[in-house]
Formats: C-alpha cells, sequence, structure tokens
C-alpha cells in the first residue's frame, strides 16, 4: 500500500510540477532577494550593500515624493474603486432586463473594458482632456472655464479617476451574474407586500450581492493599487504635473529603472506588500459584518 | 427584474444616451484618426471629418526611424503566440493535478497558488529584472514568454473550477479501461474543458497584446518593440505633424481586441462571470 500512496504523490507532483519550479524560480527565490534587497543600497553594478532599515526609515522621513506617490495612491485608490463598483452595479442593475436590445447595450459598455489597459486607451484618455481637447470644449460650451487638466495635480487624478471608472465593465459582469442569481420570487414577494423600488434595493438585492461585492472590492483594491500604464501614459512616464499621477507602482518603477536604486525600489515593494495585506485582511475582517450568505440561512 | 416598472421609452431613452457616452471616446478617436493633424485639435468637438483622409493610416503605418507598425505587429505577435500555448497548456496540466489527483501537501500547494495570484508583481519586479539580465535574456523576449510555460495561476484557478464541474464516473470509466493519469488528462479532460482553454487563451492574447511593463523592462532595440512600445514611441516624439498617425495607429492596435472580442463574445462573457463565483 505504501507504494501506492508513493506512486499517487509522485503522478500528483509530476503534475503539478510546472507550477512549483516556477513559483520558486519566479515568485518565491526572487521575493526572497527582494526583502533582502530592501535592506540594502543597490544600484545594479556593484555589489549590494547592508545598510539596515535606512530604505525604510527614509522612505518616510526624508522622501516628499514618495509620500506624495503614497497620498495620491491613497487617492486613487479610495475615490477610484468605490466609484467604479457603484458605477458597475448601477449599469448592471440597468441591464438586467429581459428587452432585446440588451444584448447589444451590455457590449456597447462592455466595450471600453475590452480595449482595457491598451497603451491606445491612455493616449485617447490624454487627449480628450487636452487643453483644445473635447471635455474642456464641452466645458465651455456650457460656460464653464476650460481646466488646465495638465497643470493641475489634482485635476490630473481626476483623468485617472474617471479612466478607471469608465472601464467597468469586468465588475459589471460579476454583478450581472449575481443580480441573475437572485430569484425573482423574492421580488414578487416583497412587491405583493407595497415594498417600492428603495426598499427592495436595500432589503433584497443588495444584502443577496454582498459576497460580489466583496469578491470584487478585494479584486479592484488589489487592481487599483498596482496600477501603472495610464499613469505612465498620461504623464509620460514622469507622473507629472507636480507628481499629482505619481502612482506608486510608478514611483516604484522610477527608483528601480529610471534611478537604479534597487533596494529602495524593493522596500517599497515590500510597504506595498503589508498596506495590500492590511487592506484585504480589514476587509476580509469587517466582511462578517457586512457580508450576507444565503446557506448561513439569513443573519 | 427590480427595473420592471420603468416605462420602456424612457428606459431605451436613458440607457441609449449612456451607452452614447460610453464609447464617445472611442468614435471620437476613430473619427480623428480621419483628420488632418493640425485639425484633431481645433475640430475636437465635431465628429465629422472634414476633409475626410487615409493618410494618416499611411505614415503610421510606414512608422518612424525606419520601422514600420507591421514590425511592432509581428513582434506582438510573436510574443502573444508563444505566450499564450505556454500558459494555456501548462495550466491545464497543473490544473488537472489539483482537481482530479490525491496526493500528499495538494492543499497546501493550492492555497500557494492562491496567495501567489493576489501577491502583486512589484515585490518580485527587481530581482527578477536581475536575474533574467544575468541570464543574458535582456533584448530577448524570453523574460515575457517563458515565465508563462510554468502554469498562470488565474488560470489554473479557472481551469480547476471547470474540471469540477465534470462527473468524476467518467475518470471512473476510463481508469477501468487502463487509461493511465496522463491518459486520463489527454485524451478525457483536455477536450472536456475546451470552453475553459479558450476563456484563458482570450485573456492571455489580450493580457500580452496590451503589455508595456513587460517589453518596457526587457526590448531595448526599436527592432524588436511591441505594439504597445510602437505607440509609446509615437507619443514620446510627439509633434504637431504626427497626432494623426498616432491615432490611426492607435485605432489599428485595437483591431485584433475587439476582432478577438466579437469572435469570442459568449466565451469571454462566460469566463469574466465564472471566474471565482462558483
Amino acid at each position: 500500500m505504501k507504494s501506492l500512496a508513493f506512486r499517487n504523490n509522485l503522478v500528483g507532483y509530476t503534475f503539478i510540477s510546472p507550477f512549483v519550479i516556477g513559483f520558486l524560480i519566479f515568485t518565491l527565490i526572487p521575493a526572497a532577494a527582494s526583502l533582502y534587497f530592501s535592506f540594502t543600497d543597490y544600484d545594479l553594478l556593484s555589489s549590494p550593500s547592508w545598510i539596515g532599515l535606512e530604505n525604510y526609515t527614509s522612505m518616510f522621513t526624508s522622501d516628499d515624493r514618495y509620500l506624495q506617490s503614497l497620498k495620491v495612491t491613497m487617492l486613487y485608490v479610495f475615490l477610484g474603486v468605490p466609484l467604479r463598483l457603484i458605477f458597475a452595479l448601477f449599469v448592471a442593475m440597468i441591464l438586467n432586463t429581459t428587452s432585446k436590445a440588451v444584448g447589444l447595450y451590455r457590449t456597447v459598455y462592455y466595450l471600453p473594458s475590452i480595449i482595457g489597459g491598451s497603451v491606445a486607451v491612455s493616449i485617447m484618455w490624454r487627449n480628450l482632456f487636452g487643453d483644445q481637447g473635447i471635455i474642456n470644449v464641452m466645458l465651455n460650451s456650457i460656460g464653464v472655464d476650460s481646466v488646465r487638466w495638465f497643470g493641475d495635480p489634482n485635476a490630473a487624478l481626476f483623468m485617472l479617476v474617471t479612466l478607471s471608472v469608465w472601464q467597468f465593465g469586468s465588475s459589471m459582469l460579476i454583478f450581472l451574474a449575481g443580480l441573475k442569481n437572485i430569484p425573482n420570487e423574492l421580488y414578487e414577494a416583497s412587491g405583493v407586500d407595497g415594498a417600492g423600488f428603495f426598499t427592495k434595493f436595500f432589503r433584497i438585492t443588495l444584502p443577496m450581492l454582498t459576497p460580489i461585492i466583496l469578491f470584487n472590492l478585494i479584486m479592484q483594491l488589489i487592481s487599483a493599487f498596482m496600477t501603472f500604464v495610464p499613469a505612465y501614459i498620461i504623464s509620460k512616464g514622469e507622473g507629472g504635473p507636480l507628481d499629482g499621477t505619481l502612482l506608486y507602482s510608478l514611483y516604484l518603477f522610477r527608483q528601480a529603472f529610471v534611478f537604479f536604486d534597487m533596494g529602495y525600489a524593493s522596500a517599497m515593494a515590500w510597504v506595498m506588500l503589508i498596506i495590500v495585506g492590511i487592506l484585504t485582511a480589514v476587509v476580509f475582517a469587517t466582511s462578517k459584518l457586512w457580508v450576507h450568505y444565503e446557506s448561513e440561512g439569513g443573519r | 427584474m427590480i427595473l420592471k416598472k420603468f416605462k420602456w421609452p424612457i428606459y431605451h431613452i436613458f440607457v441609449g444616451l449612456l451607452a452614447i457616452v460610453m464609447v464617445y471616446p472611442v468614435i471620437w478617436l476613430l473619427m480623428s484618426s480621419f483628420k488632418p493633424s493640425n485639425l484633431i485639435f481645433t475640430t475636437s468637438s465635431s465628429l465629422i471629418p472634414d476633409p475626410w483622409i487615409w493618410s494618416n493610416y499611411v505614415t503610421g503605418w510606414i512608422g518612424s526611424s525606419g520601422q514600420s507598425f507591421m514590425g511592432f505587429i509581428t513582434n506582438s505577435l510573436k510574443i502573444v503566440i508563444f505566450s499564450t500555448i505556454g500558459a494555456v497548456l501548462s495550466s491545464a496540466f497543473i490544473a488537472f493535478g489539483f482537481a482530479r489527483l490525491q496526493f500528499k501537501g495538494r492543499a497546501i500547494w493550492f492555497a500557494v497558488m492562491m496567495v501567489t495570484l493576489m501577491l502583486p508583481h512589484d515585490v518580485v519586479l527587481v530581482p527578477q529584472y536581475i536575474m533574467f539580465s544575468k541570464l543574458g535574456w535582456i533584448g530577448t523576449i524570453s523574460p515575457i514568454v517563458v515565465p508563462q510555460y510554468f502554469g498562470v495561476p488565474f488560470f489554473i484557478f479557472l481551469m480547476v473550477q471547470f474540471i469540477r464541474t465534470i462527473p468524476r464516473e467518467m475518470d471512473e470509466a476510463a481508469t477501468i479501461d487502463g487509461v493511465g493519469k496522463f491518459g486520463l488528462f489527454l485524451r478525457i479532460i483536455l477536450p472536456l474543458i475546451i470552453p475553459a482553454l479558450a476563456t484563458a487563451s482570450i485573456f492571455s492574447f489580450y493580457w500580452r497584446w496590451e503589455d508595456l511593463m513587460g517589453p518596457l523592462l526587457y526590448l531595448n532595440k526599436p527592432s524588436s518593440y511591441t505594439v504597445s512600445l510602437g505607440l509609446k514611441m509615437f507619443l514620446d516624439s510627439e509633434s504637431v505633424s504626427n497626432w494623426g498617425a498616432m491615432f490611426a495607429m492607435s485605432i489599428v492596435s485595437l483591431i485584433p481586441v475587439l476582432g478577438v472580442f466579437f469572435l469570442f463574445q459568449r466565451y469571454i462573457v462566460e469566463g469574466i462571470s465564472t471566474s471565482g463565483l462558483k
């Protein structure tokens, strides 16, 4: 019997061996190396020299650009993710009907997300907001002065947030699948009781969707924290104006591959990991309070 | 269902208007690509090009400094094809192991895979770059393509979920017929998970086609640049004269993405809405 167990293990590990090997080579060893580099001064040319916690302390005490990138990223995440999820849920609800045109609408609404993170979209977005771009033309036509999107750091960040809201499609599809799983009888029953739209929404739709909201929230939180391409393209790699679009990933990239401060970039990566870890843990911990699982038979 | 009481004409007007707002930027980009460069911004509020020209596509396609856009497309396709083959086949192989085989430590390795799925890539960015440069891979597509052959956690997860929906009786029948585990994977499971393979292929296509970070780090000669880098090059050398060409090539870069979407729409929507939900 022992040989059978051995055989089973052998076959099992043969199948997962690409993952195991890949994990060791491309994730575990690099992660360990990055942790080590984070305690060193390393410019790629000379060998890393141990400096202890200096990277970590200077990050928070003497690097204003780091604090700025942290601030900008937090604003981007805490503004962008809720807006994106609310919009995604809103669209999912208006598309959750049996009308024949819905297939067409769905395709149209999903289109911006399909063309997704490509450079072309960032280039387009950059130009929509240009000094003579359509956004300013429209603002002028309703009597509002042009906004200098590339001169004002807050306006530039707003550009990034709207881009992320515009690409709400994957969350929308997941919400849509969730909405379809809510039994219609629930709405009918409450309709008989005289419940209006808002009562139905807050008493049925929202509670039934909470597991999906949790899933979307976690996924969007992590991906928002790592946003790179739009910030890189819209600011032409600089993070400007006045570091207004210097998202965390972009600053990390610049530290590593523009200033060749590999130690500092590694320390930044670990702080990011810790922040994302804490945020995810907080969301999971509080989820017990607001996520409603059907299988538990209600709250 | 909750919106049942909505009056239909009002519904269609509202949803239709919002739909126009959603696609407007894309239409704007498309229409601008047919405008003369010097008129793109002075006429940015009107969609219809006047005069309507095709020359942006010609100048964009010819490219700059002897680098034609066709070259960028070829480079991107090479990366996409080699990456996708590796990512999809290895992920299916690994997923079979997780979904169908009993072995010691399976649960732990599955948990490791799920953690890897959520790990921010930035953490391994620097050491991976150093590793690939020590291997002499800078300037080649290997740093982008080779890791794909070791499985992509998101795809593995997707396929594990899919394989679990296939009745185990299939396995048992095949085993009684004397088919081994490799035969079971190749002859029974693989043909049955074609929808999942298709979904993963589409995602892999999108991710690699759009990827900017990988090419930015590892490709250093314009002759090896991908479409993303080619577009970025247009942006860097921005002058009044080539706005139109940049917009035209932006549209060209989106054609394969939209093509795949319209061809495989059903798979994509199913793929996204089932991943992580079941």
